[in-house]
């Protein structure tokens, strides 16, 4: 009975002491060598599926393996779960080792404090920052901080459009204004055929096109001094210029409003729209049967004139950051593999089998990234993108925007009027709902 | 069955004593102690588990409500600064945009468990009331009509996703295809028929678990009931009226308490059909709180969102018991 009683007390004090250091969080300041032939490592989606991402990765990490004798143990987690499951291991301190986030989301996890800093003396380490492209440096943590990620994939966004479609319509060149987009978009949208693919209930993609747009405007979702500004007249002329391809020009199918899946890329490879606006596509649309040579890429349209810095920007800087996990009990190990990953000979390998840029200078140079497609994206990383606002909130910004947006999609779609009132309506909503400061 | 016997005090020292003859040697004292401690002692895992599962995220959740909890301090969040009632006052403000966003959504929440519970008690009634005639092939209806409850709900109401799409789906194929019963294809995973997507999913996942527990509240009204009142010329309505509902009250009591709390929580459903954010017409309040957590990350105000809901939840319960026993009572008497 004693032993009983005594196991059972044992039983209690055990499991409230793991429940009460369960709460306390990754306090500690992280970053051991306490399990040093192993890594994890959380890649997000790039490919067409994870299967095809695994594929691609496991010879570089048997690879990195054979050099190092560290064995890496690979998860490729899906864009909708990821920033979810980056959050939840920054709750319990238990994460990766060496993880994949969105370039956009830099500064708000930097925020948390759960992403090891980029410092001179971390960067000597992986060959120093200079290796870097600035453009995608741009999109590593908030400005005046060390990095809180090293850049991997930089991607922008083109035009892609359909040559046959276009050569049947009678239009020779492909559209450098919205103008001209539209005009050709009218052309195009007929026998259940649509001049645009959009994704109107994808957030982070609904973002990315409202910055450009607002771009254009000269205007920005954010005061120089971080604070929320949703509700300037650049920005909701932007977001209803974007809006209206579907609720006024209807170049763009009504159906799209609940696309998030990618399905406008789907639509495009099957010849049901005659122009997508994406970032890096080319692999995603070859696995999905579409041969290189049945599309063109042009740059993104602006207002007037051609694509450059200030208002003519037609892209976000679009890429993938690779950071450690300040909790990892490998810091060298994770450091190896940071190297291994930027060095030129993998960036040549990995940006190839994805289609995208290095943001290596050395390894952005090489032959093999010379092609008209690249060329194109390359180009507009170089003199026309911008990167979105590195602020700490920048997530909740994508997603309170990115929503509100939506809706006016839905109201688009469903036949209610998108007016400049209830675009702004909208926008105060998402403002207001951002974290006060 | 095993409670029965464990109650009943004369088979229960009977089972001590054989099962521990050593005991009985032994002082008197310590036979007591076993006697009165033993059953705390069975009950001790699940307190302990109760307590690990329940009571100290409770806590936790109570004291995050006061903190300003932000991605600034997620990763310990103990040096969270205190907000005081800050996260409460702003969730409670309904004119302020957080309030009036929380409030709407409560109302639509409160709409869709209305209907929904009304609906899966009315289908389930229905159809166990019918199920209890004899007839070829009761079986075989029986089974299939616990599908959607046997079913995993990510995997169901994924199903759900692709028949609601609007281009490619197979609700707009057959309302608007084939039976021509609207102008032009419907959306049903934005804008307003939302609600309407979300209600059917409900339906269709909670009517079985009614049909359950009706039918089986229906086993234990003796048949005599129904031959008697058939003799004095009741029809099928009457006996309907006058035996079967009755009967079933302290059944009905349950299901709908059950029914109404599982509904007011849904998570599940309105997040694998709508992803992280739902359309404003159905906005559910448990989607809603998610939101406020972990999209915009105000752990917070999330919190404090919660407890009021649980505040909420607490009175309609209470007061749900209250009303339900004494109805009981006047009924016994």
């Amino acid at each position: 009975m004693r032993r009983i009683r005594a196991a059972a007390a044992g039983a209690v004090t055990i499991s409230l002491l793991t429940a009460a250091t369960a709460c306390g969080g990754g306090s500690s300041s992280g970053g051991s060598n306490a399990s040093p032939k192993t890594l994890t490592y959380w890649a997000s989606n790039q490919g067409a599926s994870i299967e095809i991402d695994k594929k691609t990765l496991a010879p570089e990490l048997a690879k990195f393996e054979k050099q190092t004798g560290i064995k890496v143990k690979l998860e490729v987690v899906p864009w909708s779960d990821l920033l979810n499951r980056i959050l939840t291991a920054t709750t319990s301190g238990q994460g990766p080792d060496v993880l994949n986030i969105g370039n956009t989301w830099s500064a708000s996890l930097q925020a948390t404090g759960a992403l090891l800093p980029w410092d001179a003396k971390n960067f000597a380490k992986i060959g120093g920052k200079d290796r870097f492209v600035d453009s995608a440096l741009g999109s590593t943590g908030a400005e005046g901080k060390d990095p809180a990620a090293v850049p991997l994939y930089s991607m922008a966004y083109a035009l892609y459009y359909n040559k046959k479609m276009f050569a049947e319509a009678g239009i020779a060149n492909p559209p450098a204004t919205w103008a001209e987009l539209i005009a050709d978009g009218k052309k195009l949208s007929k026998g259940g055929h649509w001049g645009l693919g959009a994704e109107g209930s994808n957030a982070s993609e609904n973002i990315h096109h409202a910055f450009v747009f607002a771009k254009q405007h000269g205007a920005d979702f954010f005061t120089s001094d971080g604070q929320a500004d949703f509700t300037n007249d650049g920005v909701v002329a932007a977001v209803k210029q974007y809006v209206d391809l579907m609720a006024k020009d209807k170049i763009i199918a009504p159906g799209n409003a609940e696309y998030a899946q990618n399905q406008s890329v789907s639509d495009f490879a099957k010849g049901k729209n005659a122009m997508l606006l994406w970032q890096s596509a080319a692999a995603n649309l070859k696995s999905q049967g579409m041969a290189d040579d049945a599309y063109g890429i042009a740059p993104v349209p602006v207002q007037s004139g051609t694509p450059g810095t200030g208002t003519n920007v037609n892209s976000m800087v679009a890429g993938i950051n690779l950071a450690v996990f300040r909790n990892t009990k490998n810091l060298d190990g994770a450091t190896k593999f940071v190297k291994f990953l930027t060095s030129d000979a993998e960036q040549k390998i990995l940006n190839g089998a994805y289609t995208s840029i290095p943001p290596v200078k050395t390894a952005q140079t090489d032959t093999a990234f010379n092609s008209p497609s690249n060329a194109v994206l390359k180009d507009t990383l170089a003199k026309s993108a911008a990167a979105l606002p590195q602020v700490a909130d920048e997530s909740q910004f994508e997603t309170a925007v990115g929503t509100a947006i939506k809706g006016l999609f839905a109201d688009a779609a469903g036949g209610r009027a998108v007016t400049t009132a209830s675009v702004k309506a909208a926008l105060e909503k998402a403002q207001q709902q951002m974290p006060k400061k | 069955m095993t409670t029965t016997t464990a109650a009943s005090a004369e088979p229960g020292e009977r089972t001590v004593r054989k099962s521990s003859p050593g005991a009985a040697r032994g002082p008197r004292r310590t036979g007591r102690i076993k006697r009165i401690g033993l059953p705390y002692l069975l009950l001790l895992p699940a307190l302990v588990l109760e307590l690990l599962v329940h009571l100290v995220p409770m806590v936790i959740g109570i004291v995050m409500s006061f903190k300003e909890l932000t991605q600034f301090y997620i990763r310990d969040w103990g040096t969270a600064p205190w907000a005081g009632f800050d996260n409460y006052s702003v969730s409670v403000h309904f004119d302020e945009p957080v309030g009036k966003a929380l409030l709407h959504s409560f109302f639509v929440t409160i709409a869709f468990t209305l209907l929904s519970v009304g609906l899966c008690w009315l289908i389930g009634t229905a159809a166990a009331v019918y199920m209890q005639d004899n007839f070829v092939g009761r079986g075989v209806l029986r089974a299939l009509f616990l599908v959607p409850y046997a079913l995993p709900v990510y995997a169901a109401v994924i199903t759900w996703v692709f028949m609601f799409q609007h281009d490619n789906g197979l609700v707009n194929h057959v309302l608007h295809d084939q039976l021509h019963l609207t102008d032009k294809p419907s959306f049903w995973l934005i804008g307003d028929n939302s609600f309407y997507a979300l209600l059917t999913v409900s339906v269709w996942k909670g009517w079985p678990f009614a049909f359950l527990i009706v039918m089986a509240g229906l086993q234990n009204i003796p048949g005599e009931l129904y031959e008697a009142a058939a003799l004095d010329g009741a029809g099928l309505w009457q006996q309907l009226r006058r035996i079967t509902l009755p009967s079933l009250r302290p059944v009905n009591q349950v299901l709908v308490l059950v029914l109404f709390l599982w509904t007011f929580n849904d998570f599940n459903t309105p997040f694998v059909l709508f992803g992280r954010t739902a359309p404003d017409s159905a906005d559910l309040i448990s989607v809603h709180i998610y939101q406020a957590s972990f999209v915009t990350w105000n752990f917070g105000t999330g919190s404090a969102m919660s407890v009021l809901l649980l505040l909420f939840l607490l009175v309609v319960t209470g007061a749900y018991l209250l009303l339900t026993s004494r109805g009981r009572k006047t009924a016994d008497v």
